[in-house]
């Protein structure tokens, strides 16, 4: 084991060397070849009749004028440095959001000669999710599964972090463990597993737990209850970054809180309660919201997400089943507003919590 | 003296399991272990229950008996598996392509981070909320307008479509990756900047002599999790992409891929969960591997994108 960990140490210089010795050419490359030329071009950009530099005036278009200070210029490098996302941004985030909720308000249709033929139709989209027979259990099951799973993965990592943060032998096997999920964990294994059914606790299906469930509960409760029991692993591999993240936040819980608090005679159960728990309180948040997203986004087969996909891709004006781009814009707006409102719902119930303490 | 020697090896005994506060006491220790152990079995069960099964014979798969260790070795089904996958092929490819579109989203996610920790501007604070706002935005909603993006482009159904939006800074999961390069940068001191300022570097020399040297092992972290991530994202790669660009896509299309390769009816032809199983774990091995290797720097990452506060 030692030697193993010996070999990733030198593994990592030698990716960190490797990393150096590909940087310094270019790098110096840059310095020597490049900024020479740029230099140059900077030198006929800032002498035109556009933008005319003179001294430590600006003058855009012969009517602006700029005092060149040095907050000034940062303010202009920072711009420089960020205008990669402050442009991908615009492009792939903020326009087709707001393309794609005025799509939803239209019937809207592909075609490869006229490319979008839309028409407008005002709420009929959201209307019709709401009358369809298949979306809606759809949403229900959904919202089910997030309030009761949501609270679940949280107490489970919290409880995990608990645990490996006590002094044990091989924390670093314990936390790669607990890790793993995060790393293999992609749709088709996934869904491969939940086909054998090797995703609900080992022991469950010997038990009747899930019969009685389906006899004895209304099905608004039943659904979802049942989804959970029996994707039950699925659920808990949500908590591999959780755990990271409580861990961290128990690791700078100052020692001595706890001796003085053992001074004082409080058990272990008291000083989780009093000390631990709230301390890594503010990182709830956090770790819901985390958790809301990684479980909205990930996409089953037969879900509202691959519905979505199907309607967009499938979608055409005589089809009685698809109803094209502008459905499937509506049904991702509504879920994605279902989203935030969990997220609501959760964040707003921890902080009435803090509050009254 | 043997009443003594009793009352001794009491308190003796009893100092062993509950120690002097109970957290140090045999007991504690052997409550946390056991639930530690049976946690992490629930957590590799999943694994555990592929790696056995891609090994089982079809009489293994129906014996009820036979659950975790089977009484013969098929290794035919990882042959039958490799050759479904395209094997050797197919994880060159596949890297290729993950490997190109996380070095992209690495670099750039870099350069933004270092643009929000060292500069002021104004509405950087606006920018920086919505940057961060961007993750909690499912890609679903924009795929729609995404896709006539792409189309007007031109890049609809190349790997482009994937690498334009990450060159951006909008790739998956940016947010994160570009909040750990903020948090790394804004924790080099000012005054080192300003001393290479006074010696007349500018500021790219400054990101690319000094910064980025010092930020070794968060490339190397965001560059791990990028490419985890984006081997494992099969939905917008599916749909922007196309085809079966890399290993998880190829899986999903491997009933239909292995009934083409060995007709029903063929000897062989018959497709079972266990060669399914070796699918998924050859589709995972790479990653194994990875984190086998890397496995610190994921572990670490947490406490570098400073959630916990400072």
């Amino acid at each position: 084991m030692k030697k193993l960990k010996m070999s990733f140490a030198s593994l990592g210089a030698k990716i960190k060397k490797a990393f150096l010795k590909i940087w310094e050419p270019i790098a110096s490359f840059y310095t020597h070849k490049v900024s020479v030329v740029f230099e140059k071009i900077g030198y006929a950009l800032t002498h035109n009749f556009i933008i005319r530099k003179k001294g430590l005036r600006l003058t855009i278009l012969g009517f602006i004028k700029i005092k060149i200070t040095r907050k000034n210029r940062e303010a202009f490098f920072g711009l420089m440095f960020i205008l990669l996302w402050i442009f991908g941004f615009l492009v792939f985030t903020l326009y087709p959001m707001f393309y794609s909720l005025y799509l939803s308000f239209h019937e809207a249709y592909y075609s490869l000669q006229d490319g979008v033929i839309t028409t407008y139709i005002g709420f009929q989209n959201y209307l019709n999710i709401f009358r369809s027979q298949v979306l809606l259990p759809l949403f229900g099951t959904y919202l089910g599964k997030m309030i009761i799973a949501v609270p679940l993965v949280v107490v489970f990592s919290i409880m995990i972090a608990v645990l490996i943060n006590n002094p044990i032998k091989l924390k670093g096997l314990w936390r790669t463990i607990f890790f793993l999920p995060v790393v293999i964990s992609t749709g088709p294994v996934i869904a491969e597993l939940t086909n054998q059914d090797a995703t609900s606790l080992p022991s469950l299906q010997d038990s009747s737990v899930l019969i009685y469930i389906s006899e004895n509960l209304g099905p608004w409760i039943a659904n979802p209850l049942e989804t959970l029991l029996t994707s039950m692993l699925l659920i808990l591999w949500y908590a591999g970054i959780p755990i990271l993240i409580f861990l961290a936040g128990l690791q700078k819980i100052d020692s001595s809180i706890y001796e003085a608090a053992s001074i004082d005679g409080a058990s272990p159960w008291d000083r989780f309660w009093k000390i631990t728990l709230p301390s890594i309180q503010p990182l709830v948040a956090v770790v819901v919201i985390y958790i809301v997203v990684s479980m909205s986004l990930f996409v089953e087969a037969g879900g509202i997400l691959d519905m979505a996909r199907t309607h967009m891709l499938v979608g055409a004006p005589d089809s009685n089943f698809w109803h094209g781009y502008g459905y499937s814009a509506a049904i991702a707006w509504v879920y994605f507003f279902l989203m935030v409102i969990i997220m609501g719902i959760f964040v707003g119930i921890l902080s009435i919590r803090r509050k009254e303490k | 003296m043997k009443n003594f020697d009793s009352k001794h090896f009491k308190i003796k005994v009893r100092k062993f399991l509950f120690g002097m506060n109970f957290v140090d006491g045999f007991i504690y220790k052997i409550v946390i272990y056991t639930l530690l152990v049976s946690f992490s079995y629930i957590y590799l069960y999943p694994v555990l229950f592929m790696l056995v099964n891609s090994f089982m014979s079809v009489d293994d798969l129906i014996n009820p008996g036979v659950k975790w260790i089977p009484s013969v070795l098929q290794f035919g089904n990882y042959a039958k598996a490799i050759q479904v996958l395209k094997l050797p092929g197919s994880i060159v490819s596949t890297t290729a392509y993950v490997l190109k579109v996380s070095v992209a989203v690495t670099i750039s996610s870099a350069i933004i981070g270092y643009g929000f920790a060292k500069f002021n501007f104004p509405l950087k604070k606006t920018m920086f909320a919505l940057m961060l706002a961007t993750f909690i935005l499912p890609s679903q909603v924009t795929m729609v307008a995404n896709m006539l993006v792409f189309r007007n482009l031109g890049i609809m159904s190349t790997q482009n479509s994937m690498l334009l939006p990450a060159i951006f800074g909008q790739g998956i999961n940016a947010a994160i990756y570009i909040l750990i390069f903020y948090q790394f940068f804004k924790t080099i001191p000012g005054v080192l900047m300003e001393s290479a300022e006074v010696d007349g570097a500018s500021h790219v020399k400054i990101f690319l002599r000094i910064a980025i040297p010092l930020a070794i092992p968060s490339f190397i972290i965001v560059f791990l999790f990028s490419f985890v991530w984006y081997w494992n994202e099969t939905f917008i790669t599916a749909l922007y992409v196309g085809g079966q660009v890399t290993l998880p896509l190829k899986l999903q299309a491997f009933r239909s891929s292995y009934a083409t390769l060995f007709p029903p009816g063929s000897p062989g032809g018959e497709l079972n969960e266990a060669i399914m199983m070796a699918g998924n774990m050859l589709t995972i091995l790479p990653l194994l591997v990875l984190y086998f290797f890397a496995q610190r720097y994921f572990v670490e990452s947490i406490d570098r994108t400073g959630i916990t506060g400072e």
